[in-house]
């Protein structure tokens, strides 16, 4: 009987030490086998998964990913950035799983999912991001998100709002509903990025000259094709789709010397300075507001007491009664043609820093918007166009609280339909306009 | 350069599903703007709204390949009733402007992440061809010649296609011989006119949206048929393209749009040959191979300014039924 109590001892001793030896081969095994996981596995196939890993902004290195489905499984470890990419032999279904065991202690998973399913499209890879931590954003009250999206929104209004001008004048005087006025933003900003970044001159006299080459293509537009038009007599849809024709071949200009890439004006990534609340704005975002409040505050003082100004809303009114009573029409289009390239240049530029980024279709992308502006105002009223731009901008930026964030054109587009059904004079438009 | 080759894409091009989904798109367009005066430039939007219909239908719902046809083409039929209702009392540019913007509606809902389980999201939809091919009557092999040659999956396709093309092509001539294409395009003449004579004008205007969106979604349905389906195919620049084929062959008419989606695509496929093989052999010095590419489409800006200007009744167009031009 004592043998066999002996015997069941040593038993259990035996289990207990190989218990321990295992565990401590399978601890020395994670060891030697962490450093072996790269950030980036399996190069040799054709299909990837790749992601980040944060934690309230800051990126996790070390943290294990595994990849598993169809007969398949691969893991990998975060780099330094927090970043991490699989190979893997086909598209389709995958399951991708974060091990929670890798993860630093601090870190709250909160409601993150650590297991997930993806699948791979034709573009042959597909990003998965686990991003923790991101519960605190709640933190901030609802008040506090909104004041700081009514403030975006309001500068994202008053830039809108220097391009939808423009198209909102050259509409009153000439009845063109012009298309290309997207193409006359982007030119602004890529003539910003060529002085500034090509020619590296400073910004103090690259953006001036910037928009000089925004008045000079303006009243080259004029002069070249849409005055000889107007003497043709072509109709207002027939104007219309020279424009989009026009925007077409102007766009894909752009792309021919720009690419396809996005590419920074000096100064993007400025830091934001906490201001109050949840409200942090950049220097660049500060500048931005004053130059286009001083600007439309400039605009809207030539447009009500100069000469040319009186003119110009006289024409808007009645072109013909305004030629009649012996104002050059033809000057004043040009005037405006030259105005309206310059604040849509300008516009430009900004939003370049707004975006952030300069892009070959990057006007084309608020074009719409700016329709918006000028419907919901009411076409051919410059200060329609203005309050309009400013409801479209902070209608956008507030409704992404509402809406997910890919959506928020949506809330302008939808208005601007809306808007046509119930007062399709806009908000400042007169009635006899609408046909 | 191997003319061989650009040649033989150029070729190609002549009976390619684009090329058809292109001539079924501005046919509709035709009886939206050529005989109906409607000013539509939302017709992207109609492509998406079929060929989602399609795709979704058979991932989502299991459906067969053609019941997933008639959803995508009542999609497009819906669709054209919920634009049109509050939109076809506006005057020409307006009109313009809304459809584009329903347009971009349709297609940021299908791009959003939020409806990626239906809609794919940016990737789109894909692996929805079972159904179809099961259907195929032709027997595994080679058809046609030259570089007109298939297998049986890309035959059925074209088979699909011209049928479809030719039986929009009849119906629409027959419609417009009919005394409602009288109607249709007496509203393009003079509202006011054929309102004076009683007629309801709204809700021929209606109509000709429905059947002209019908048509285009048709369109998107082809289109998607042998490939995949993704939101960034029907951007704006797709409507405009629609527009250059449907103006360049002549608006009012119904062989035009059929042959300036032709004459498009032609052009297309050469120059996007053509272009960069000029590159490769040194005759057009400082230009990549990707800027040659991008080369055509400012040609086709380019070519749409001066049709608009010099031939605004296209090719086969009679410039008497043409209101734009006065």
């Amino acid at each position: 009987m004592s043998k066999n109590t002996s015997s069941r001892i040593a038993q259990g001793v035996t289990n207990t030490l190989k218990i321990a030896i295992v565990s401590f081969f399978a601890l020395m095994g994670a060891f030697v086998a962490s450093p072996a996981l790269a950030d980036s596995v399996g190069e040799e196939f054709d299909y990837r998964i790749a992601g980040n890993v944060k934690s309230q902004g800051d990126p996790l290195e070390g943290v294990r990913i595994d990849v598993s489905g169809n007969g398949f499984t691969s893991s990998v470890a975060t780099d330094s950035d927090g970043k991490w990419s699989i190979g893997v032999p086909q598209d389709g279904e995958w399951t991708v799983s974060l091990a929670v065991e890798t993860l630093p202690a601090d870190v709250e998973v909160g409601d993150e999912e650590l297991s997930r399913g993806v699948s791979i499209g034709p573009s042959g890879s597909v990003i998965q991001n686990f991003i923790f931590g991101q519960s605190e954003r709640a933190l901030i009250s609802f008040t506090d998100q909104l004041v700081s999206r009514l403030i975006y929104g309001l500068n994202f209004g008053l830039m809108l709002g220097l391009a939808a001008i423009g198209l909102s004048l050259v509409y009153g005087t000439t009845g063109l509903s012009n298309f290309s006025h997207a193409e006359l933003v982007t030119f602004g900003a890529l003539m910003a990025l060529f002085f500034s970044v090509a020619l590296s001159l400073p910004l103090w006299i690259a953006f001036p000259l910037a928009l000089l080459a925004s008045a000079g293509l303006g009243w080259a537009q004029d002069a070249a094709l849409w005055r000889p038009l107007r003497k043709r007599g072509l109709g207002l849809v027939q104007l219309m789709i020279v424009s989009i024709g026009l925007s077409l071949a102007a766009r894909y200009l752009m792309q021919f010397f720009v690419g396809g890439g996005t590419q920074q004006l000096p100064g993007a990534s400025a830091i934001k300075i906490p201001l109050f609340g949840a409200v942090a704005l950049s220097i660049v975002d500060l500048a931005s507001m004053g130059i286009s409040l001083v600007v439309i505050v400039v605009f809207a003082l030539w447009l009500t007491f100069s000469r040319t100004g009186k003119a110009t809303r006289a024409i808007s009114d009645n072109a013909d009664l305004a030629a009649a009573s012996g104002i050059d029409v033809d000057r004043v289009v040009r005037i405006v043609w030259i105005i309206s390239s310059v604040l849509a240049g300008l516009a430009g530029i900004l939003w370049a820093y707004f975006r952030p980024g300069i892009k070959w279709d990057m006007g084309e992308k608020i074009l719409l918007l700016m329709f918006a502006a000028v419907v919901l105002g009411g076409l051919g009223t410059a200060f329609g166009a203005l309050i309009g731009a400013i409801i479209v901008g902070l209608l956008v930026e507030t409704s992404a609280l509402f809406i997910p964030s890919d959506l928020k054109y949506l809330g302008a587009l939808v208005l601007l339909i809306a808007i046509l059904l119930v007062r399709p004079q806009g908000l400042l438009g007169r009635k006899e306009r609408v046909g | 350069m191997d003319w061989g080759i650009i040649l033989s894409n150029t070729a190609q091009s002549l009976l390619s599903p684009a090329t058809m989904a292109f001539a079924l798109a501005a046919l509709g367009l035709a009886v939206h703007f050529g005989f109906a005066g409607l000013l539509n430039f939302g017709i992207a939007g109609f492509m998406a709204v079929g060929a989602y219909g399609y795709a979704i239908s058979i991932l989502t719902f299991g459906l067969q390949w053609w019941t997933s046809a008639l959803v995508g083409i009542v999609a497009a039929a819906v669709f054209a009733i919920i634009m049109g209702v509050p939109t076809l009392r506006l005057r020409g540019d307006y009109l313009a402007i809304v459809t584009i913007a329903a347009a971009e509606i349709v297609r940021l809902l299908f791009l959003t992440t939020a409806f990626e389980e239906v809609t794919g999201s940016a990737d789109g939809l894909f692996g929805y061809h079972a159904s179809f091919r099961a259907s195929n009557p032709f027997p595994e092999g080679t058809y046609g010649f030259g570089p007109w040659t298939y297998n049986e999956v890309e035959f059925w396709v074209l088979v699909i296609g011209v049928v479809l093309v030719a039986l929009a092509a009849l119906f629409v001539w027959r419609l417009m011989n009919s005394p409602w294409g009288r109607v249709i395009k007496g509203i393009r003449e003079d509202e006011d006119a054929v309102r004076a004579l009683g007629k309801n004008v709204f809700s021929y205007k209606i109509q000709a949206l429905i059947i002209g969106g019908v048509i285009a979604a048709i369109g998107g349905i082809v289109y998607a048929l042998p490939s995949a389906v993704n939101p960034n195919v029907y951007m704006t620049s797709l409507t405009f393209f629609v527009w250059t084929a449907l103006l360049l062959g002549g608006a009012a008419t119904v062989f035009g749009p059929l042959l300036g989606a032709v004459i498009f695509w032609v052009l297309q496929a050469f120059l996007s040959s053509f272009l960069p093989a000029l590159v490769a052999s040194g005759i057009l010095p400082m230009v990549s191979s990707a800027q040659a590419s991008t080369l055509r489409f400012v040609l086709v800006g380019i070519g749409l300014v001066l049709l608009v200007i010099f031939r605004p009744q296209g090719i086969l167009g009679d410039k008497r039924e043409l209101t734009f031009v006065k």
